[in-house]
């Protein structure tokens, strides 16, 4: 039976690009490592993995950028579709650097909690080495293996403080919300694969063009939104303040920088290389989802009290802003400059959100609330963690010369480059979305510098190393990117890829 | 054109020489006050330095060309560059920031408001000298917002933190409304950038094809700029959250608020918008004289209705700056050096008000008019120099406010070609009233609380338990103001010390213009 089959295909093993892969490699190999070395290490020196963790993020940074400084151009494997280009490098290389700060964040909060260090390591790295393979993929079925391979992980990690209901809730909430959005994308996909006969994103951009049929539509409109609930636009967006106020707090780090930026990359993708021609069909449904999300999300972070919830509602809303220019991506030329805002927003962001978290990670370890009142009088007794508290949310609110305004700068332009009247339209609604923005990044500043501590307790807080690390990077990345914005912008550059949109 | 680029060191080191000391002051202890204050007090006397070595080295006989100029790449991605370059009309500006913060250090030596912490203070108040600073030499949009924007959170916190009892909500207003008109304005930045080509953001190079944009168009972009210089200027009725900002900024805000960031507003419309859209500001200039002659009249009475003299001085800027932009809505070379000057006296002046009113304050702990009387008997000095100030302030020829006032009416007579004679006729008629109701206030003020005889509740004889600190003005403040007066003197008694260098840049932009 078996050899009738072989001999009915012939097969020939497929060439495989052990550089190209190698960053993958070395994560799935530390992995396996954290994993078996967990089993033999007693209680007290559990600390040992989150070093390992951190030194394999580190490590598998070396082959990217050997693969970036390399000049063969395009890797291409399996016919095309995992492919390792510079828009996979980028993506790779930024979500190994915010996995490393993530692993910073959660050294000290994962040794003082009574639950499983090893397990924690190792769904984390099985997340962020999903993260790295959406990133190449352009095929429907591993993009889709990708995006469940790093979600799993995280519906495990949001429920991770078993013994507390809310954490559950978080991962309860998380996984059925995300199974659905699964299954609805799955359908589109599996649409899509019936009008192209094929899963080769490639393939499917050049079937998809011209007069659309009702299924086709369908399909599209499936596929954006599934990928709409991962990245918890309104109105997909319910799970998201549950899950991040449940989840243990560098989870929630993890889940809104990380895995949030996944979300969008494989939206991007699949905008981009399959259906670009579909642009008349999910243009109009990304602009109202756009507007949607700066707006709602904006107008509820203005109402809460609890910090971790506040930015919750800030995270959608800065989501709305990373969607606003897909809303125009095939309009007059101006594919380039979208991606390129697209990437640019999400590097920024990452470096400006992680602060963030770092931060309310140090206060939370002193005054043990989530209540935007228990940042009362910080600068008096911590001026160190309220300055950069103050820069951080400075950046969110896209105040030059902090890192956010660069990423809010380049989606304006790219908006204001396609030039149609929608275009001017959702520029207005994001101009005025970003000053309503202040009023609650605002609020949390005139917490820190303006009001008295509460209970008059002012011992100063201790930030242990690993946070220190964390914020110093995160810090040092929200000024350099808002300074040299350059920088940013140039890995933003990526007009190979944008070509699908004529960029 | 070599000679000019030779130095162009010097404005890129003029400007962010107050941060090399704020880096400096991150390593100090909170607690080493007198060491911060004297880094702080050095980084900003150095930084005067550096520019009056500008001044020295500035070329007069072409101050209507862009000097010290410096070109680098910055953000190359986006087509913009770190362009920096002065002229006639910034030179004033940038000079008079430095000289500005310099006094404000000096003040600051032994009048920290509460909560203290001089650390924090003094680094905000250098931060905020380069954005100032920066503004006013930056010759490529998103390099202008970026300073622009620079000094936004700095004052927010200065006020927030070292404000008046409604600071919170000054602050807020004071940031919302500002903010509010720079992002309308960067998307009028980006229009403009890609309805030019998409080339540059050099002004230069938006001044050049900026005029081929359909006037349609021109309209809607101006109309974008037009509400982010506005806010800040501020123009009515864009001006609410000046008061409250000034009623509540510590002294030292106020004063460079008052002396600098509302001009940062004047000077966008005079180096952005209007050269770079001749057409719409032909379009826009009857309605920018109509709300700024509604300013005047409106800043005026709001000055008679009010009882605290820190608000009737913050009432009396929206007057102020109603003048000057009325001498920039002729779009003739006379208003606008009419408006140049202006900006000028007015900083000088009105940050002396603000100056005496916060040294009023700290002495009787109120600045409500009626209760405080015989300033004059009690502290005489402090008395005559509030007397001087409301002088100067009113346009009393022979003082600097004068030559900003007297001549943005006298534009009104004869606006630009294009524009209509018989509007802004009417609109001279109503600033020179004004002018009237300017003086007013200011003398009513000073009458109220300068004559007569001292209010008992502050003199010995009366409860005096905590009051007995009452005294003339000090050192600190002499060493502070002397320049301040000196100034206002000597700019009125000779405006062509400034005319002269203002009218050539001037010259350059009308001529853009063409009629």
């Amino acid at each position: 039976m078996l050899s009738s089959l072989l001999a009915a295909t012939p097969w020939t093993a497929p060439s495989v690009d052990y550089h190209g892969l190698a960053p993958e490699i070395v994560v799935a190999l530390g992995l396996c490592v954290v994993l078996l070395v967990d089993l033999f290490l007693a209680e007290r020196s559990k600390w040992l993995l989150a070093s390992l963790a951190g030194f394999t993020l580190l490590g598998a940074f070396i082959p990217v950028l050997t693969l970036a400084l390399d000049d063969a151009g395009v890797r291409s494997m399996f016919d095309g579709r995992y492919v390792i280009d510079d828009f996979s490098l980028i993506l790779k290389g930024l979500f190994l650097l915010a996995g490393y700060v993530i692993v910073l964040l959660s050294t000290t909060y994962i040794e003082e909690g009574e639950y499983y260090q090893g397990e924690y390591w190792v769904l984390m790295l099985a997340s962020i080495l999903g993260m790295m393979m959406m990133t190449s993929s352009r095929d429907l079925v591993s993009v889709f293996v990708a995006l469940e391979f790093l979600s799993i992980p995280a519906y495990m990690l949001a429920a991770w403080r078993k013994r507390d209901a809310k954490s559950n809730e978080a991962g309860v909430k998380y996984f059925l919300l995300g199974v659905f959005a699964s299954a609805v994308m799955l359908y589109g996909m599996s649409l899509l694969y019936g009008v192209t006969n094929s899963t080769l994103l490639t393939d499917i951009g050049a079937s998809i063009s011209g007069d659309l049929t009702a299924v086709r539509i369908l399909a599209i409109v499936f596929i954006v939104v599934g990928f709409a609930f991962k990245v918890s636009a309104v109105p997909f967006h319910t799970w998201a303040p549950d899950t991040y106020e449940g989840a243990p707090t560098p989870v929630t780090a993890f889940l809104s920088v990380a895995s949030k930026a996944a979300g969008f990359v494989a939206l991007v993708t699949v905008l981009y290389v399959a259906v670009p021609g579909g642009s008349d069909v999910w243009q109009p449904l990304i602009w109202v989802l756009a507007v949607l999300t700066m707006t709602v999300g904006n107008v509820l972070a203005l109402r809460q009290t609890n910090v971790v919830r506040m930015l919750a509602y800030s995270s959608i809303s800065q989501g709305g802003f990373i969607l606003m220019p897909l809303a125009v991506a095939a309009e007059g030329g101006a594919g380039e400059a979208v991606l390129r805002s697209v990437v640019t927003y999400l590097i920024v962001y990452a470096a400006t959100n992680l602060g963030t978290f770092a931060v309310i990670l140090a206060v939370s370890r002193k005054t043990r609330s989530g209540e935007i009142s228990s940042f009362g009088g910080l600068f008096s007794y911590a001026p160190g963690l309220g300055v950069v508290m103050t820069i951080f949310l400075g950046s969110l609110a896209g105040i030059p010369p902090l890192g956010g305004w660069i990423g809010k700068f380049s989606a304006f332009q790219a908006v204001l480059e396609a030039g149609t009247g929608w275009a001017y339209a959702i520029a207005v609604v994001g101009a005025v979305n970003s000053v309503v923005a202040f009023g609650y990044y605002g609020n949390v500043m005139r917490e820190i510098w303006m009001r008295p501590a509460p209970d008059g307790d002012t011992t100063p807080i201790r930030t242990p190393a690993p946070l220190v690390l964390a914020l110093s990077i995160t810090t040092l990345a929200t000024l350099a990117l808002g300074v040299l914005p350059g920088v940013a912008l140039h890995f933003g550059d990526l007009a190979t890829f944008a070509s699908g949109l004529g960029g | 054109m070599d000679q000019l680029r030779d130095a162009n060191w010097v404005l890129s080191v003029g400007t962010f020489l107050p941060l090399a000391g704020v880096l400096v002051m991150l390593f100090i202890p909170k607690a080493e006050e007198q060491l911060n204050k004297a880094v702080a007090l050095i980084t900003a006397l150095a930084t005067l330095a550096v520019g009056v070595y500008t001044l020295t080295q500035f070329d007069y006989d072409q101050a209507g060309k862009m000097q010290f100029v410096a070109e680098t790449n910055w953000i190359s991605v986006i087509k913009s560059t770190y362009y920096i370059g002065l002229d006639g009309i910034s030179l004033p500006l940038y000079f008079l920031s430095m000289v500005i913060t310099v006094l404000v250090m000096i003040y600051s030596w032994n009048h920290i408001p509460s909560p203290g912490n001089p650390k924090a203070f003094l680094i905000l108040m250098l931060v905020l000298q380069t954005g100032m600073a920066g503004t006013f030499i930056a010759q490529d949009l998103i390099l202008f917002f970026v300073f622009f924007e620079l000094v936004l959170l700095p004052m927010y916190f200065m006020i927030g933190v070292w404000g008046g009892e409604n600071r919170q909500y000054a602050s807020l207003k004071f940031f919302l409304y500002t903010m509010f008109g720079s992002a309308l304005m960067l998307v009028a930045f980006l229009a403009l950038f890609f309805k030019t080509g998409a080339e540059s953001f050099a002004i230069p190079y938006l001044v050049e094809n900026g005029g081929a944009i359909a006037k349609n168009t021109q309209v809607w972009i101006f109309a974008g700029m037009f509400i982010g210089f506005a806010v800040k200027v501020p123009m009515f009725p864009f001006h609410t959250w000046l008061p409250d900002a000034h009623t509540q900024a510590p002294t030292q805000g106020s004063v460079i608020l008052a002396a600098i960031l509302l001009k940062l507003g004047t000077y966008g419309f005079m180096r952005i918008a209007i050269p770079i859209l001749p057409d719409a500001a032909v379009e826009w200039a009857p309605w920018i004289g109509l709300l700024a002659v509604i300013g005047i009249i409106y800043g005026a009475l709001g000055c008679l209705a009010q009882s605290d003299m820190k608000r009737l001085i913050a009432f009396s800027s929206v007057a102020h700056m109603g003048f000057v932009m009325l001498g920039i809505s002729t779009l003739t070379s006379f208003g606008m050096n009419a408006a140049v000057f202006g900006m000028v006296a007015h900083g000088l002046i009105t940050g002396m008000l603000f100056f005496v009113a916060g040294s009023v304050k700290e002495r009787y702990h109120t600045l409500e008019i009626a209760r405080l009387s015989g300033l004059l008997k009690q502290v005489p000095k402090l008395g005559w120099i509030l007397g001087f100030c409301a002088m100067a302030s009113l346009g009393l020829p022979g003082l600097a406010g004068f030559w900003g006032e007297f001549p943005a009416i006298l534009s009104a007579y004869n606006p630009a070609p294009g524009l209509s004679e018989e509007i802004f006729r009417v609109y001279m008629v109503i600033a020179a009233l004004g002018t009237v109701f300017a003086a007013a206030y200011l003398l009513w003020l000073y009458q109220r609380t300068a004559f007569g005889e001292p209010n008992p509740e502050f003199t010995s004889h009366g409860h005096s338990d905590d009051h007995d600190e009452i005294h003339d003005v000090n050192m600190f403040e002499w060493i502070a103001w002397t320049p301040l007066l000196i100034a206002i003197v000597v700019f009125g008694v000779m405006p062509n010390l400034m005319f002269k260098i203002i009218d050539p840049a001037v010259a350059t932009i009308v001529a853009g213009i063409g009629g």
